[in-house]
């Protein structure tokens, strides 16, 4: 019986597929890889990977602890490479850091001024290939020993990077 | 293909070849002999007619019915196809071939999508032969699509799409995949890390602090190219997938969609999607994302069973804002 060996890859160790065009713009495919855009990121950049409309999918390089953030609505996290903690706190209702209750929600990820005011949720630590839920409402923030590669599923927002023209085939 | 100024006996809805029975569809047949599907449509006053393999029918039948006609063209080959008008359906032959629909000889035709799927399903029934899983990669499925009817395997046939209303393995959503709910590792995927997140969670939050293992829930995946949601952010679906082979359709979008190739490789063959004229051919390694513009059709090719986020907008309006030229077939101006 065959022995299989599945291909993963990391922020050191990668390999960018190829494009052949034919007939078309190759920026149309919007072409660009993980692993490369966070091993060239700042420490929680998002940089929009993926865009459909008003949603995106960001990759972030999780390197130390991440500032506390936010969303009016649910958003997910996989870890791409590297181990990530995320600590999950309830934002209190009133609070003014509440993004939906408040009736203030903006889409995408956004910043939660200090500490956040509310019940600590819990804390899960993801290794590669894992997926988490960061709930609607919730606070987070991330921390990685080591520079680790995330993506989330979200909506762009105020901290959502936009580099097309760094990050992908031209 | 060949042209035929009349049905075949053999073809008329009812009748049987090798123990395979003929259907119809409105003005489309159907019919299956040991090796070949051979399917006729009205033309220019004369039936029109198309073979295929069984083995490749079968699996973009597989595929059209688990999918519940998926996004946009789901192209058998370069002929056949569907169309999904999302409550209604079209079949279509030649209609996105350029020769065949330029000599007028393509035809389309509108259902129910239920009276379709109805359909669909009674021919999967009959022409899937007992031992023969159409959704399986080839070196995994058993028995040979080919020869005479030898009963049925309506199990193999019985899966869909899975879908999630808000994370798989949240209480009330869609299960994860285990040895003891019948899904064990894949041989592909042996070498894939199983181990669960650590998770901690305070009185009061159970239902609220999840996570999964996405590879390990990939890794036990019993089917190939079955985009299956695993989580939802508004009408951004991600749809992660295992893949092997070739996949059994041509993709014809009608929005854009995007892969973030998440393990080993992929190439993928991109034509427009009315001519079937060739555009670009994209070799997806681990970690790539490309986007598959709204205005293309696509075939992907996997050496190795590969692990493949699909990713979906489910806005509801989305095909018909791309046909009005609300919005460009790329996503993105840089």
């Amino acid at each position: 019986m065959a022995t299989y060996r599945t291909v993963f890859g990391s922020v050191d160790r990668y390999e960018k597929g190829t494009m052949e065009i034919i007939n078309d713009d190759p920026k149309h495919y919007v072409y660009s890889n993980i692993f490369e855009v966070v091993a060239r990121a700042k420490p929680y950049e998002k940089v929009a990977v993926a865009k459909n409309l008003e949603y995106v999918i960001e990759a972030i390089r999780a390197e130390g602890r991440s500032p506390w953030m936010s969303c009016a609505h649910d958003e997910f996290v996989v870890v791409m490479d590297g181990e990530v903690e995320v600590e999950l706190c309830k934002l209190a209702r009133g609070s003014g850091q509440a993004t939906k209750d408040d009736g203030g929600g903006k889409p995408g990820s956004v910043l939660v001024e200090g500490e956040p005011q509310g019940p600590r949720m819990g804390r899960i630590r993801l290794k590669r290939g894992h997926q988490a839920l960061l709930p609607r409402g919730a606070a987070y923030r991330f921390n990685a020993a080591r520079p680790a590669a995330l993506i989330q599923q979200t909506q762009r927002g105020d901290l959502t990077v936009e580099k097309w023209g760094e990050i992908c085939y031209r | 293909m060949t042209a035929s100024a009349r049905v075949n006996p053999s073809e008329e809805p009812g009748a049987t070849t090798a123990g395979y029975h003929a259907f119809s569809l409105g003005q489309f047949s159907f019919a299956r002999d040991e090796y070949f599907v051979t399917l006729t449509w009205p033309a220019k006053g004369k039936r029109q007619s198309h073979t295929m393999s069984a083995d490749a029918f079968l699996r973009a039948l597989m595929r059209d019915v688990a999918w519940n006609f998926f996004y946009g063209l789901v192209n058998f080959d370069a002929v056949f196809g569907t169309r999904n008008l999302y409550g209604r359906v079209e079949l279509f032959a030649g209609r996105y071939n350029e020769a065949i629909h330029g000599a007028g000889l393509s035809y389309v035709e509108a259902f129910d999508s239920a009276q379709a799927m109805a359909r669909f399903k009674e021919i999967l029934a009959d022409w899937v032969n007992a031992g023969f899983d159409p959704f399986a990669a080839p070196s995994e499925t058993v028995a040979s699509p080919f020869g005479e009817k030898n009963g049925d395997n309506i199990a193999a046939i019985d899966r869909f799409r899975v879908m999630t209303k808000r994370m798989t393995g949240l209480p009330g959503d869609s299960p994860l995949r285990t040895d003891a709910a019948g899904f064990p590792v894949n041989r592909a995927f042996a070498d894939v890390d199983q181990s669960e997140p650590e998770v901690q969670v305070e009185p009061g939050f159970e239902g609220e602090v999840h996570a999964i293992n996405l590879f390990k829930y990939l890794s036990r995946s019993d089917v190939t190219w079955n985009p299956s949601v695993t989580s939802v952010c508004g009408r951004s679906l991600f749809c992660p997938t295992t893949e092997e082979y070739i996949l059994p359709i041509i993709h014809g979008n009608d929005r854009v969609e995007w892969f973030v190739q998440l393990s080993d490789e992929i190439t993928w063959e991109v034509a427009d999607r009315e001519t079937g004229r060739p555009r670009a051919r994209l070799t997806m390694k681990a970690g790539d994302v490309a986007a598959m513009p709204a205005d293309i059709r696509h075939q992907g090719f996997s050496k190795k069973r590969s692990m493949l986020l699909v990713w979906e907008n489910a806005t509801a309006d989305l095909p018909q804002r791309y046909e009005r030229g609300e919005l460009k077939p790329w996503p993105v101006d840089f």
